[in-house]
């Protein structure tokens, strides 16, 4: 839940007298609130949080970043079927013994 | 074992590890604050490619983690409500208060919905007049001023069937408790990046002179983590204990300055119980009085509830840098992902969850990780 994600905007309108864009996270689009960065332009990087431009973010780290997240399965876990990730069995995965040894890359590639 | 190409730079993380290790002469205990931060460490095996002489203490910053058992027991008393439509991040869902979580309030019947963003609560009490929708306003300085945010929008629309179950926390007085203690090990830590993104490094400067402790700010990837690793054991080899900023792609010292004018305007700092840590001085915000009719507490008068913790359950000491989450005696055995005890064992960001789905439940692995980065 604290996991701030960076997204790039797409689209800036006014919703109810509010400054709202419309996000692209790696190909998730959701909406995000400007009120805390008024000046971010369409084009423009920011890391987000619960639907909330907090900083910007020059293009190049938040590619890199958007990159890592995705590769780590983070983007699913952060805008998946909110249901799914907190079912206690959704996955399967939540059940399964850690490995001795393997971490984080075996686990990854057993998926 | 291919933890290294997963840093993404293998170059630049084997760059970084051979500079702690040249670095590094005596034994270091740095504590990582953010629940995030402890995650990707257990996920890449970052504590077992360090020298063994910079050991990681996990900190208490994870927001789901750290609600006290009594305002979790207050969610599920309110969220049982026929009139109410309770909307929550989902990582909140499968939290036990005492004897059940909000999952099992849905099965009962109650209406607990799950939102990415709180203005998604505030849509839901736009769409439903007649009924009361209450959004649960957890998490750090990340996540309270969108919180804040909301309460101001739902008064400025005029949206009089929405309020905030609120129990916000704030890191600098963590900090300090943690200090404090008189069986504290900590000797740096690393701060967590995306609250100062909002807060800047401002508060800082003078817990490092008090404490003589080396805060280093730090980001969230594996690179993020070394590099802050890196820059704390620097200070500390070289006696120094200053405010550092190892994350400046998304930390400005100033913070976010609009965010915490609204912070400001909407809350007011407040003693905060931690759980399984007590409570620590002006830890965490509450509503100013202006904004008072928008508190779920006050509006719904939740009182009389018997709260009760697990006894087995130590996410306190876990919380704490005080025990590493498999020396709990339940840890893996009675306390599951499926059948958590306690928080930091449903929480992505828990400590424990992170030593249950990445790690092997005993130390022997270093040696295995080590020769499997030097592979690399
Ligand atoms: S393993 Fe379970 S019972 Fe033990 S401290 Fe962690 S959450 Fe509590």
């Amino acid at each position: 839940m604290c996991l701030a994600v960076p997204g790039k905007v797409l689209g800036i309108e006014d919703r109810d007298g509010t400054r709202m864009a419309t996000v692209d996270f790696g190909g998730v689009v959701k909406e995000v609130c400007l009120e805390y960065l008024p000046d971010l332009q369409v084009g423009e990087y920011a890391i987000v949080h619960v639907g909330f431009a907090l900083q910007r973010l020059d293009e190049d780290s938040a590619r890199k970043t958007l990159e890592l997240f995705e590769t780590l399965g983070l983007l699913q876990e952060e805008f998946g079927d909110p249901w799914e990730p907190a079912e206690p069995d959704a996955n399967g995965r939540t059940e399964q013994p850690a490995d001795a040894g393997d971490g984080a890359a075996a686990q990854e590639a057993k998926r | 074992m291919k933890y290294i190409e997963e840093f993404q730079d293998p170059a630049l993380a084997r760059k970084l590890l051979d500079d702690i290790r040249a670095t590094v002469t005596r034994p270091w205990a740095l504590m990582e604050v953010c629940g995030g931060q402890t995650h990707t460490i257990i996920r890449h095996g970052i504590d077992q490619l360090l020298p063994d002489e910079v050991e990681l203490i996990h900190g208490p910053g994870c927001p789901v983690c750290v609600t006290p058992l009594e305002v979790i027991d207050k969610a599920l008393e309110i969220a049982s409500r026929p009139e109410v439509i309770f909307c929550s991040f989902g990582d909140m869902l499968r939290v036990p208060g005492t004897g059940r979580d909000l999952f099992q309030v849905r099965g009962q019947g109650g209406d607990v919905r799950v939102v990415y963003s709180p203005l998604d609560a505030l849509r839901v009490a736009q769409e439903n007049p007649d009924r009361e929708v209450v959004f649960f306003g957890i998490g750090f300085e990340t996540t309270a001023p969108p919180n804040a945010m909301t309460v101001y929008q739902a008064r400025r629309l005029g949206i009089p069937n929405f309020s905030l179950l609120v129990s916000h926390v704030r890191v600098p007085p963590a900090i300090e408790a943690i200090m404090r203690s008189p069986s504290c090990r900590v000797q740096g830590f690393l701060a967590a990046g995306h609250v100062c993104s909002v807060m800047g490094t401002s508060e800082y400067p003078e817990l490092a002179e008090r404490f003589r402790v080396p805060i280093v700010v730090t980001g969230f990837e594996p690179l993020d983590i070394l590099e802050g690793v890196r820059r704390t054991v620097q200070q500390l080899e070289r006696g120094e204990h200053t405010v550092e900023n190892a994350y400046p792609r998304a930390v400005q010292p100033e913070g976010n300055p609009a965010a915490q004018a609204m912070l400001a305007d909407v809350f007011e700092v407040t003693d905060r119980a931690w759980r399984g840590i007590g409570v620590i001085p002006a830890s965490g915000w509450r509503l100013s009085s202006r904004y008072r009719e928008y508190d779920a507490e006050h509006r719904f008068s939740v009182t009389g509830i018997d709260t009760r913790e697990p006894a087995e359950c130590r996410s306190g000491e876990v919380l704490q840098g005080l025990l590493k989450p498999h020396e709990c005696e339940a840890f893996g055995t009675t306390c599951t992902p499926r059948t958590p005890l306690g928080a930091t064992m449903v929480s992505s960001e828990g400590a424990c969850a992170a030593y249950y789905l990445y790690r092997r439940l005993d130390l022997e692995q270093k040696t295995v990780s080590r020769e499997g980065a030097s592979v690399v």
